[in-house]
Parts: structure tokens; sequence; C-alpha cells
């Protein structure tokens, strides 16, 4: 047979079970990357694929050991035993009791965590609840509250194509200026969620995952939080990220011009030039 | 701002964007400030455009912005908030109305399908 060198890249996918509220959840998780575990959470609706220039950057994991699991219900992680007996809703318990059980298992030791959307929204609760485990906090599209714009019904219903319609809502939030390449990966995560799942996380992220009551109460002398927002974002706008951080007080705003919604997968190559900085700050 | 023939010719040479409306058969309005324009399109295609003229001619959904909103949309990079029809709605730049279930069922399209008289989508 003949000989072939085989490219992997540096990525590690595995899978591992943990339990909460008495459920089993097995999940996949991905890493790379040695040092301080830099934990990333993916928006609604999509996989921790959204994740992979980052776990594949060096630059970034020479300090940092990336890792990014898929949430049960999305990806490779299944939906636990009897799912099919109601419909899925992420609630803001359930959502932070799966990472902090993730944590507990993967035994991370003051990971820093970066969350996108509805990941960028938990960070914060995270921020003020954990603040003694968490080293820091990175919100990506993050903000204490959003005003819904449509009617979520729309997404899962039998005649329309939840594929489908998912991948041409989020499609309003990527920027134009973003590479036809990456826009389409993004949107192809979206055209492979399970019925009724985008939905059901948008209950934590519109409604049941509000925080702008709270987000004053962080304290971020015990656990630095940044935010960092695409200028093309109709959904986390950059006013809403620039409210949100106003309630913070200590917290790091930034705008990303000609970036939307899903920074590290829409653009990587942009969004790296705005996380590096940041990453660095944190290892000093 | 090209003209709306201009604008159809382009829908209409345009094989990929046919072929993903090829299940679309309805009519709809499109309102560019005072000026309604009913586009009937079958399989896709866009077959005719009416300036509308009688009210009770209002096909199956209506979308509307008034010019200055619509030219910043066919911008080649249009500023933020213009850059698509849903970010416009939720800017509240646009309306949408009617029996939007087509609409939705083939959201990609009617969001290409208006995109494409930016100058830069051949």
């Amino acid at each position: 047979m003949k000989s072939i060198n085989i490219e992997f890249e540096d990525i590690i996918g595995r899978y591992l079970n943990i339990n909460v509220d008495n459920t089993n959840y097995r999940i996949y998780v991905e890493e790379a990357g040695q040092g301080i575990p830099l934990l990333c959470l993916h928006t609604a609706g999509s996989d921790g694929r959204q994740f992979r220039h980052i776990l594949n950057d060096q630059k970034i994991t020479k300090n940092f050991r990336v890792i990014a699991f898929d949430l049960p219900w999305h990806g490779k992680s299944n939906p636990p035993e009897d799912y099919e007996l109601k419909d899925y809703k992420l609630t803001t318990s359930l959502y932070k009791k799966i990472i902090m059980s993730f944590c507990e298992n993967y035994k991370l030791n003051e990971p820093v965590i970066m969350g996108c959307s509805m990941g960028g929204r938990v960070v914060l609760h995270l921020a003020l609840e954990q603040s003694n485990y968490f080293k820091a906090v990175i919100a990506l599209e993050g903000s204490d509250k959003l005003e819904p714009y449509y009617d979520l019904d729309w997404l899962y219903r039998p005649d329309i194509h939840g594929g489908l319609i998912q991948s041409a809502f989020v499609s309003s939030q990527i920027a134009p200026q973003s590479p036809d390449k990456f826009r389409h990966e993004t949107l192809w995560h979206y055209m492979q969620g399970g019925p009724g799942i985008f939905k059901g996380d948008l209950y934590f992220y519109w409604h049941d995952g509000d925080f702008d009551d709270r987000s004053g109460l962080i304290d971020t002398s015990k656990c630095p939080v940044y935010l960092l927002s695409g200028e093309y974002d109709c959904s986390c706008t950059p006013e809403r990220t620039l409210a949100t951080a106003s309630r913070i007080k200590g917290a790091k705003a930034t705008i990303i011009p000609g970036i939307g919604h899903f920074p590290m997968s829409e653009n990587p190559e942009l969004f790296k030039s705005y996380i590096y900085p940041i990453l660095d700050e944190i290892l000093k | 701002m090209q003209s709306i023939e201009t604008w159809i010719v382009k829908i209409n040479s345009n094989k990929r964007l046919i072929e993903k409306g090829r299940w679309v058969n309805l009519t709809f309005t499109f309102g560019i400030g005072q000026n309604d324009y009913l586009l009937e399109i079958i399989e896709g295609k866009v077959i005719s455009t009416t300036k509308r003229t009688i009210l009770t001619r209002s096909g199956t959904f209506k979308i509307h912005g008034e010019k200055i909103v619509w030219e910043k949309h066919w911008l080649n990079i249009p500023p933020r908030d213009y850059h698509d029809i849903f970010a416009m709605l939720a800017k509240k730049l646009i309306i949408i109305d009617g029996d939007l279930t087509p609409f939705m069922q083939n959201l990609q399209y009617f969001k290409d399908l208006i995109a494409s008289n930016r100058q830069s989508i051949k």
C-alpha cells in the first residue's frame, strides 16, 4: 500500500457523560492546546464546530487549552433518553447546571469561559454567580437583554423546513464583508440543527435568560468581563452590548467593524485580531 | 438605483436563484416609496411585473420600504441595518404584511431575489 502522510488537525474529539438533575447526558467535546483552559460555548441552534479556527490556532493553543463542547440536543451530543416526550426548551437553570457539571467532570481549574450569543449571555450569569471559579469571562455578541423581533413559531412547524428557515433567519446576522466560504459554513451548522432546538434555545436567549436587573452586581475585580460584538449584528446590536457594558463596572467592550453575530466562524482572521489582545491581557 | 426591468432580467438570468425558488408560484407586492409593483412568480421565475394601480390586487404578501432604504440595501456593501431584509425588519425600516407562510417557506430565496438588485451581484 502506498504510504501517505496524513495531515491531521490539532483538534481531538471525544465523549464524556455527565448527570444533571438525575438525567444523563452524553456530551461531545473537542479540545486542543495546553495551558489555561479556555472553554468555548456555541450560539443558539449551532454547535462547537463554530470554534474550529480557535482550536486550530497555535498562537492561542500554545498558552490555552481550548475546549468546545456541544450542548445536549446539539451537534454530536445526543438529547437525553425520553427527549421525545416533550418539546425542548433551554432554561437558565439547566444551561448553567450543564456548564458547571461539564467543568467539574472535565476537571477544569480556573477556566476562562468565552460564549457567543446565548453563550455570551450565560457567561454574564456565571461572572456573577461563579466569580471565584472563572478566571475571566468573554461575551461574544453578548448582552444582558434583547427585545425579540420575530415570531419563534416559524422555526418549528411541519410546513416549513426547519434547517432552511434557521439558516435563512440567521443569514441576516452575518456581515456582507465576511468571506463566502465561512458564511456558508456558518449557515450549514444551522441547517443541521434538530427540529425545534434553535427555537428552544431562544427561550433562554430572548426570555428566561434576561439579566439586565443583575448585571450591575458583577464584580469585575474578581472576574474580569470582556464584551466583543460585531457592527453588523442585528440581534445583539452594538448598542445593546454597550448598554450592557455600561451596567457592569469595569467591563471592557469593543465593537468589531465589518463583522456580524458569528465572529469566530464567519470571519476568523478578523476576529482573531481582536481576541489575541484580550487573551494576552488574561495571560499577564 | 437600477430600474425594475433591469432587476427582473438579473433575477431571471440567475440559474441558482431560479433553482432555489422552483416551488414558488405566487404574486407578491414589492413597494418602493409611493410605488407598488406586483411581481408574478412561476417556478421561481418572475414572469410579469405590473405597477399596482388597482388596490384590490395585493398579492399573497407585501414587502414595502422607502426608496432611500432600498437604495442603501442595494449598495455593493450595504451599511449595517440595511444589509438584509430581516435586519431592516428589526429596525422597522421595512414592512412585511399578508400571508407570510410561502414567504417563510422560501425565505432565503426571497432574500436573495431582493438583494439581487445589488450592482455587484450578477
